[in-house]
């Protein structure tokens, strides 16, 4: 589905944000990025759509190698990748129903976007997902007046909107409270297992990333230093990520059921 | 590693702006010398301004009563066409400016667009609209259209350079986030930069229309026409009583524009 071969970003400051990342990534499969901050995490995913144009190595979606796409077609090719923010990324002033169309942009020309005049399906579509993350009566709002956790729910139908095969996720629970923050972590697991798609989740806590992907990739100063499964993270090798510190407490078993009973 | 209680410092100042304390104190003692210099040297006729008091004063009284009916006519004539310069010259400087704002904006253009940009709006923002509109009159002829030309260009270096600057103040990430969903260059303007800058740049266009109805007042001393040109002419025929009549009017139209646009830039907001 993704695979990087030998993925490089050097900054103008002449720092490698990433020393050649290999990575491939399974139709389907949620994996989780972990790795403290200035790992590179952030600059990983950017790489991938063109955010942030890669020094070297390859990124293929599929068969096609995105790397060296010309701005059209770099442009088509986004349209597979929905993108969920940190701070939610909403245009604030715009409503939420334009927020959720906008992941449409790639789709419809630019005198139909102009005029709000996008495709009957692409509105139903629209109030689908909006039903489906429980804002349908928020469609009509401007986006700055949802509170967090209702904002990143728009995020996230925008991206989906976009009708993707890959969601590239950045830190989005890192400005909401715990429990707004799992319910966002398993809002968007179950709608990657409902729609069949891959995602990269950058993530801080290591908690959530273990309860919520089938895999877990450690980045550390733009090297992956641990791959494999989410049980598999013991005190050695968070060590060897984040460096010294005592891991017991963050990696102790947690009990499922309570928590989502904590969580409903 | 810790420290006695008392060994802590106990006084604590917030560190000088400027560090080297040579450069400081030299910019200090500088700057007074040269503005007991400076006051020193202003010449001030005390006999002379105490002259000009009683003259002043006779001055003020010929505008009393101010005469809004002999020259009716002449000043509303002044007025609408003032009134009609300071909307089209705003309309068509703003016109003007958004391509060039957004130029200007570094963030958006590829650095030879936004140097030529840049220099557009520094050659305009060089004159004030008073020069401006001399240029104007010499082009194009005494006239209302010279004062429009004069104004549009200034407008221009006003509009351009603010939305420049709010542009390249934007929220980035909403940019990147739309940038994201694969839309093109002029989607990404309509959706993810005009709705950041939209509101202050409605509440600029209203302040424009004031400056431009009260700028239109002063070029057209020089001859470009509208309400500057019928005051003029009342100060060279001695008749302030119209003159304090035409200023009165210029004061109600501003304030009137003051309100409209504090009022909408709520509004939009």
């Amino acid at each position: 589905m993704l695979r990087l071969e030998g993925l490089k970003k050097r900054y103008k400051t002449g720092d490698y944000a990433l020393k050649g990342v290999d990575l491939e990534i399974p139709n389907g499969q949620v994996i989780a990025l972990i790795g403290p901050s200035g790992a590179g995490k952030s600059t990983l995913i950017r790489c991938v759509n063109r955010l942030v144009e890669p020094t070297e190595g390859k990124v293929y979606l599929g068969e096609m190698e995105l790397t060296t796409l010309s701005s059209s077609k770099l442009r088509k090719a986004r349209r597979r990748m929905g993108m969920i923010f940190q701070e939610y990324a909403l245009v604030e002033r715009l409503t939420v129903m334009e927020n959720v169309l906008s992941g449409r942009l790639g789709y419809v020309g630019f005198w139909q976007s102009f005029l709000r005049k996008f495709p009957k399906k692409d509105i139903q579509e629209a109030y689908r997902l909006l039903d489906r993350v429980g804002l349908m009566h928020m469609a009509d709002k401007r986006a700055d007046e949802l509170s967090g956790g209702q904002r990143q729910r728009v995020g996230i139908c925008r991206a989906l909107i976009q009708d993707p095969d890959l969601l590239l996720v950045d830190e989005p629970t890192a400005s909401l409270d715990p429990k707004t923050s799992r319910q966002i972590m398993r809002l968007i697991n179950e709608l990657c297992a409902e729609r069949g798609l891959a995602a990269i989740i950058n993530i801080h806590d290591v908690l959530l990333a273990q309860m919520y992907s089938q895999r877990v990739v450690g980045l550390k100063l733009g090297e992956i230093v641990y791959d494999g499964k989410p049980e598999g993270l013991k005190p050695a090798v968070l060590t060897d990520i984040y460096g010294e510190e005592d891991w017991e407490a963050t990696i102790e078993e947690v009990d499922e059921d309570e928590l989502e009973e904590a969580v409903e | 590693m810790s420290v006695a209680e008392s060994d802590f410092p106990s006084s604590w100042k917030k560190p000088p702006f400027i560090k080297s304390p040579l450069l400081r104190w030299s910019i200090i003692i500088g700057s007074a010398i040269y503005l007991a210099l400076a006051f020193g040297t202003m010449d001030v006729d005390w006999e002379r301004a105490a002259e000009g008091l009683p003259r002043g004063k006779r001055f003020i009284a010929a505008f009393f009563p101010p005469n809004f009916s002999d020259n009716l006519g002449v000043m509303w004539d002044g007025i609408f066409e003032s009134i009609w310069m300071a909307i089209i010259s705003t309309v068509a400087g703003i016109a003007l400016s958004v391509p060039i704002g957004l130029g200007a904006a570094k963030n958006l253009a590829p650095n030879w667009v936004y140097l030529a940009c840049r220099s557009i709006i520094g050659g305009s923002r060089t004159f004030p609209e008073i020069i401006l509109a001399i240029f104007a009159v010499k082009l194009f002829g005494f006239g209302p259209f010279a004062g429009f030309v004069a104004l549009s260009i200034g407008t221009i270096g006003f509009y351009a350079k603010l939305l420049a600057e709010d542009i390249e103040n934007i929220n980035p990430s909403q940019a990147e986030a739309i940038k994201a969903t694969g839309a093109g260059w002029w989607q990404w303007i309509n959706y993810a930069i005009q709705p950041q800058v939209m509101p202050r740049m409605i509440g600029l266009s209203v302040y424009r229309l004031d400056i431009n109805f009260r700028e239109s007042a002063v070029v057209g001393i020089v001859g470009g026409g509208g309400i500057g040109a019928t005051l003029n002419t009342a100060f060279e025929r001695y008749e302030f009583d119209t003159a304090a009549a035409i200023l009165l009017i210029i004061i109600g139209i501003v304030m009137v524009l003051e309100y409209t646009s504090g009022y909408l830039r709520k509004w939009v907001q």
